[in-house]
């Protein structure tokens, strides 16, 4: 016999609040920090949030009963306190995996932060992590190439590669601004990059800009005997004029195109990644309003969630923040997401605000980009909190050499060198930064004033979002 | 801010990682040598004449030292292909097999353009 129907309002937790469900291996599961109304109880708060973010809407409809809801249903399965702060907990949803597009990450977030956000039910919503099945994810190509891959092409090996954004973001001519590019990679980086801003203004069109750079980074490859990029940014109005400016990146040349993921949608940079995989670009990501979306502790998503979605959505590159520098960012929270970036399997731990074990199974890893007032005194914290595996990018700290951009960059190349050095030969860098940098300098006279030039600068400010610990 | 204190930049041909070092003495290139052994990775030892430096492929120096963990037989090794060579650059890698790439790779001899 089948159901009846029986019209009116149901709470929530009737139907979406299963504390005895086992989540299957093949669930999206979800961790949202929630704080609800006063007098909501929780059971009620966590059950809205499945519902809202799956199968359910205020009232029960009549058609409800033409589908199986106990199959498709979204189910709140267990709660948890947050660590010093009683106002809020933690809500785990588990999500079957039917409900979803493959390879769709658009179509995962649309779910899971759509209306729900909004729900009056709530004071705030975060969604803290996602634990994506390995059945969802050989849905996704992910990176373009990943890695291994890039450092073979770029022929970079056994340290952190070398970049910068070229400066100032904007206003310069296309022929000035290739200038700059040439400066800085005749002096010893390996990428430079345009800032996320610079598309196609009318200062600067974006051909002209690409044929100049491109002039930039041969000459430099030929004088220097290495190998050269520049992030041509490709982030574009329409789709359509998006593929025409990695197109043109493409015929003339040149290793690595760069795309804006949140502000140009997922949709947008799924593409983008799809057509690098298929054209042998590598892929930069910046990641311009995250921290709208990512900052607040108690709403909006955390940027462990939006590092992963790139992941999937493809990227050979992502911003992840200094730690050092000038912009927010805590060190533990960073290497919890740097490991989602670059690791095959990633353990829960909750000290580094990873809530869910997730397996990346064989998708190929993103180097993780340290840019945002960074400059040489930091080379030795960043060396050993990011690795080898990231592109450690220094803007100020390259073109604001009393010499010029050539001496900054080369100041910063021998500074990593020295710090890779040391640390292959055992000595703790952080432990004893000044020293091998003084080292390095009495050999470098553009590290010696690099060194003299930003000593006082430090960007002491605590941070804001920090782990419930 | 005179300009009689700003240093023209010159730019430098170098070789990828610790191109911008001064050469290292023989101590410290055993340290990079016992890095690359204590990492697991194999050594292996390529040369090239200068002019073809930015090739992909240079010549390999025999085969990589599978499961070689004295320090003294690369060193020996690296002198042996220098002496051979001693006009080609003379680079050790270090093959990662888990990663599938070189865990790093740097010129230990640099030869005569």
């Amino acid at each position: 016999m089948s159901k009846k129907y029986d019209a009116g309002v149901k709470e929530y937790r009737d139907t979406y609040w299963t504390p005895d469900y086992v989540p299957l291996d093949t669930d999206i599961l979800a961790c949202f920090k929630c704080t609800g109304q006063e007098g909501v109880p929780r059971e009620e708060v966590a059950a809205a949030v499945a519902a809202e973010s799956s199968t359910g809407t205020w009232s029960t409809v009549w058609s409800e009963l033409l589908t199986d809801l106990e199959f498709y249903k979204g189910r709140a399965y267990r709660i948890e306190d947050v660590p010093a702060d009683p106002e809020s907990f933690y809500a785990f949803v588990a999500y079957p995996l039917d409900l979803f597009e493959e390879g769709s990450v658009t179509n995962v977030l649309t779910s899971l932060v759509g209306n729900v956000f909004g729900f009056k039910a709530l004071r705030h919503l975060r969604l803290e992590d996602i634990r994506f099945p390995l059945a969802f994810i050989k849905t996704c190509m992910g990176p373009p190439n990943g890695i291994a891959v890039e450092r073979d092409r770029m022929n970079k090996y056994g340290r952190p590669l070398l970049g910068c954004t070229i400066k100032p973001k904007l206003g310069l001519s296309g022929k000035n601004y290739g200038r700059v590019v040439y400066e800085c990679l005749r002096g010893g980086l390996d990428f430079t990059k345009d800032d996320e801003n610079i598309n196609s203004q009318p200062f600067q069109r974006w051909q002209d800009r690409f044929d100049f750079v491109a002039e930039a980074v041969r000459t430099a490859e030929q004088e220097t005997g290495e190998r050269k990029g520049h992030y041509l940014n490709c982030t574009a109005a329409t789709p359509e004029d998006m593929y025409a400016r990695a197109e043109h990146a493409k015929q003339l040349g040149m290793p690595i195109i760069m795309h804006d993921y949140l502000t140009g949608g997922f949709t947008a940079n799924t593409g983008l990644a799809k057509w690098c995989r298929r054209n042998g670009m590598l892929l930069h990501i910046h990641r311009a309003m995250h921290a709208v979306i990512d900052r607040h502790p108690k709403h909006g998503i955390h940027f462990r969630v939006l590092a992963k979605c790139l992941r999937l959505s493809g990227g050979d590159h992502l911003h992840t923040g200094t730690v050092v520098g000038k912009l927010e960012g805590d060190r533990q929270t960073t290497l919890g997401f740097i490991d989602q970036l670059r690791e095959s399997y990633v353990p829960e731990d909750r000290t580094r605000g990873n809530f869910f074990d997730q397996d990346w199974a064989s998708m190929p890893g993103v180097f993780a980009v340290a840019s945002g007032g960074i400059h040489v005194w930091h080379m030795p914290a960043l060396v050993t909190i990011f690795g080898d595996d990231s592109v450690l990018q220094f803007g100020g700290g390259t073109h604001g050499h009393p010499w010029g951009s050539a001496a900054g960059a080369a100041a910063n190349r021998v500074a990593l060198e020295a710090c890779v050095k040391a640390r292959n030969a055992g000595r703790e860098l952080e432990k004893e930064s000044r020293d091998i940098l003084t080292e390095a300098a009495k050999s470098s006279p553009e590290l010696a004033i690099a060194l003299d030039t930003w000593k006082e600068i430090k960007f002491e400010f605590d941070t804001i979002d920090k782990l419930d610990l | 801010m005179p300009f009689s204190s700003v240093v023209d930049y010159q730019t430098v041909a170098t070789l990828e990682t610790f191109g911008f070092l001064p050469a290292m003495t023989q101590e410290e290139i055993y340290e990079q040598i016992a890095y690359v052994i204590a990492q697991g990775w194999t050594p292996c030892i390529e040369h090239v004449q200068p002019s073809a430096s930015m090739r992909n492929y240079w010549s390999l120096w025999k085969l990589p030292f599978f499961g070689e963990a004295e320090l003294g037989a690369i060193v020996a090794e690296l002198e042996a292909c220098h002496r051979a060579y001693p006009d080609h650059h003379v680079r050790l890698t270090g093959y990662d097999a888990y990663t599938q790439t070189q865990g790093t790779a740097f010129v230990v001899f640099e030869g005569r353009a």
